[in-house]
């Protein structure tokens, strides 16, 4: 019962019933009007042929008299399928012709006009048949019959009717099979679907809706749908990546400023190591304070683009201002930092964070350079230009690099290669940087710089009219 | 110094205002925007630290009112937790200095006394002293007991900006704010190092010792005299 309702309630249903109430009401009247034409047609036919008839009658009566009629009469009611000739005298009894019986007073009103009746044939036989006849009286009394049997007009009409009835149900069957096929199809699309989102409900986030590569429009739904559950899906994980990152590396350091306060304290009361352990403190919850700024920035570039200052800013001063700030200190890592970038290159931007972006891949690429172990001599290079209508900043090293299954990875919010757990940094860098080339509309890439990493950002130009 | 704090938060108000006491300074509060503008306009203080979301009155629109009745008085503004970064809109309505929370207290504490100083000294003076260290701002020197030092650009800029703030404390995100005009927290130790360097030009060589770290909130400069 459930499916059958459910299928009267799909929208194929209820098209193709109204499609076919449509054609039929079509089909209907437009056989009407075919049969109700060609009836005039044959009728107007069949009283042209008994009129002739009638002339030719008259015009031999007046020739050679009632004898010539008589013959005439005889001559034509033999001929194969002849019209109907019935030749009565003045008080109506039948002298020639092929007809038995026709009604008296047909015979008295001889109106000259062809009417319809019944008549029964010379043969003795009883059964009444339909025709058009034309009664005359020609001079001397006499009375004359000619007319036409109905039975091929009538033939005809049924010839219509029943094409009219085949084409009537052939829409029918033509109409209930497509809305079969037309209904089963979508239906199972449909319930397909239902049932994929269902286990996807249900907790399965890797389903996904079929796409059966006609391209139609369920295809493209589904492919949409399917775009839509991998963002989430990609949304979940590195929320979920997030949650147990924040379990590791904001629980580690609050657990171990906890343990510290709490073993100065059952130590014994000397004001030096209390002032030792608060100080630690205070640098161990500056690093939270920092991790806790970093997510809130992050989390501020990606939740509020449309609040955050966009103007053309100079990516060479960008470039200028990073290499000028991170210099002392890539000395000091025996690092070689350079910047290559030439003139004015304007940008569509914030200033402030392409600024802390390129800060932190600088600061990242240093880091790893002088951390790695390896023999230097290490170099790291900041450079912006434009490169096919795009403006590229890229930092570039010859450190250790990022194994290539990686660095999609290393995007995300706390994540740290296992080989770098060791050195200082929340893993929250990159992920910033991601978040603001997200915000200016560009892409990151990390490539190989064989040796090293190559970061590039590529955004969209600024244009002084902006 | 006296200080007004304008916060809604009463555990925030109640911490500020005891270190800011402990820190040797008078400190007053105010829960919202009206009790704020009614203190505030009573005058004789010399900072006020102002939330930007209260209840009853916007700390914007406290400044403003403020600004537009002629009060100087430096304002700090706070800004809530997990609002977009809208120093550019606290700065226009007539705030000096911005303050992301969660911060830490010695941060607030160095730009509150640095807004106080400021307001003081004013931008008049051309030559800064500090002992036997001195830097002319017109010409561009920095010398020592006579003696010429050479300074990059940038160090020149970091030292003034020290010497302007002389026994004060200065955090290393007001050096990055006011001598590389970025506002953001500098990951590692990128600021440290610009320091070294500029105590080695000058202080390297010399008896005592003027540029001073001051551990878990930055750096000072200062004489023994001072």
């Amino acid at each position: 019962m459930a499916a059958r309702s459910r299928i009267f309630a799909t929208t194929a249903f209820r098209l193709s019933a109204i499609y076919l109430a449509v054609f039929t009401a079509f089909a209907v009247g437009f056989v009407f009007y075919i049969s109700y034409s060609t009836d005039r047609l044959l009728a107007a036919q069949l009283r042209e042929t008994i009129e002739a008839d009638v002339r030719g009658i008259e015009e031999q009566h007046r020739i050679g008299g009632t004898a010539a009629v008589v013959s005439a009469v005889e001559a034509r009611s033999r001929e194969p399928g002849a019209n109907l000739y019935l030749l009565a005298d003045a008080n109506g009894v039948a002298i020639a012709g092929n007809i038995a019986e026709v009604p008296r007073e047909l015979l008295r009103n001889a109106s000259g006009n062809p009417v319809i009746l019944p008549y029964t044939l010379e043969t003795g036989s009883t059964r009444e048949r339909l025709a058009m006849v034309e009664s005359v009286v020609l001079p001397g009394g006499l009375h004359m019959v000619i007319g036409r049997d109905l039975a091929e007009s009538e033939r005809f009409r049924g010839i219509i009717l029943r094409s009219l009835g085949w084409a009537v149900a052939l829409l029918a069957v033509l109409g209930i099979v497509g809305w079969i096929y037309v209904s089963r199809r979508v239906l199972s699309r449909i319930d397909q679907a239902t049932a994929a989102s269902r286990r996807i409900m249900e907790g399965d986030l890797s389903e996904r809706l079929e796409i059966a590569g006609t391209g139609d429009e369920f295809d493209r739904l589904a492919a949409s749908l399917n775009a839509m559950l991998d963002r989430i899906e990609m949304l979940l994980y590195s929320l979920k990546d997030v949650s147990d990152n924040i379990a590791h590396d904001l629980k580690t350091p609050l657990t171990r400023l906890r343990n510290r306060v709490e073993a100065t304290l059952a130590g014994p009361p000397d004001i030096a190591s209390y002032r030792a352990a608060l100080e630690s403190t205070i640098e161990e919850s500056d690093q939270l304070i920092r991790t806790f700024n970093a997510l809130l920035m992050i989390a501020r570039v990606e939740a509020g683009a449309a609040d955050i200052a966009m103007t053309v800013t100079d990516a060479t001063g960008i470039v200028r201002d990073v290499v000028e700030l991170y210099e002392p200190l890539a000395e000091e890592a025996d690092v070689e930092l350079s910047a290559a970038a030439e003139g004015p290159l304007p940008v569509r931007g914030n200033r402030e964070l392409l600024g802390q972006a390129l800060a932190n891949l600088v600061d990242n690429a240093i880091k790893h350079c002088s951390t790695s172990g390896e023999a230097g001599p290490f170099r790291v290079r900041v450079s912006a230009a434009v490169e096919d209508g795009h403006l590229v900043l890229r930092v570039d090293d010859n450190g250790p690099g990022v194994p290539e299954g990686d660095r999609e990875r290393v995007l995300q919010r706390f994540v740290r290669l296992e080989k770098s757990r060791s050195a200082p940094g929340s893993g929250l860098g990159l992920s910033l940087v991601a978040a603001v080339v997200r915000m200016h509309r560009g892409t990151i890439t990390l490539g190989d710089n064989a040796p090293g990493l190559s970061v590039s950002i590529r955004l969209p130009l600024g244009t002084e009219k902006q | 110094m006296r200080i007004l704090i304008v916060e809604d938060d009463s555990e925030t108000a109640a911490y500020l205002v005891k270190a800011l006491r402990e820190a040797g300074h008078v400190a007053d509060h105010a829960a919202d925007g009206i009790a704020g503008a009614s203190m505030a306009a009573g005058g004789g203080y010399d900072v006020l630290v102002v939330d930007r979301m209260l209840p009853s009155r916007d700390g914007i629109a406290l400044i403003e009112d403020l600004r537009a009745k002629g009060d100087q008085t430096p304002v700090l503004i706070l800004s809530a937790l997990g609002q977009v970064d809208d120093r550019v809109v606290g700065l226009r309505s007539g705030g000096d200095d911005y303050l992301p929370k969660p911060f830490a207290f010695s941060e607030l504490l160095a730009r509150v006394e640095a807004l106080a100083r400021r307001r003081k000294s004013g931008e008049a003076e051309t030559v800064y002293r500090v002992a036997n260290l001195e830097l002319d701002r017109l010409a561009h020197t920095v010398s020592r007991a006579g003696k010429i030092i050479p300074l990059q650009p940038r160090e020149f800029r970091l030292l003034e900006y020290l010497m302007k703030h002389a026994g004060q404390v200065v955090t290393r995100t007001m050096l990055l704010e006011n001598v590389w005009d970025y506002h953001f927290d500098p990951q590692t130790n990128v600021i440290d190092v610009h320091i070294s360097r500029l105590r080695a030009k000058i202080d390297k060589g010399f008896d005592e010792a003027l540029l001073h770290t001051v551990r878990g909130a930055g750096y000072m400069i200062r004489g023994g005299t001072q």
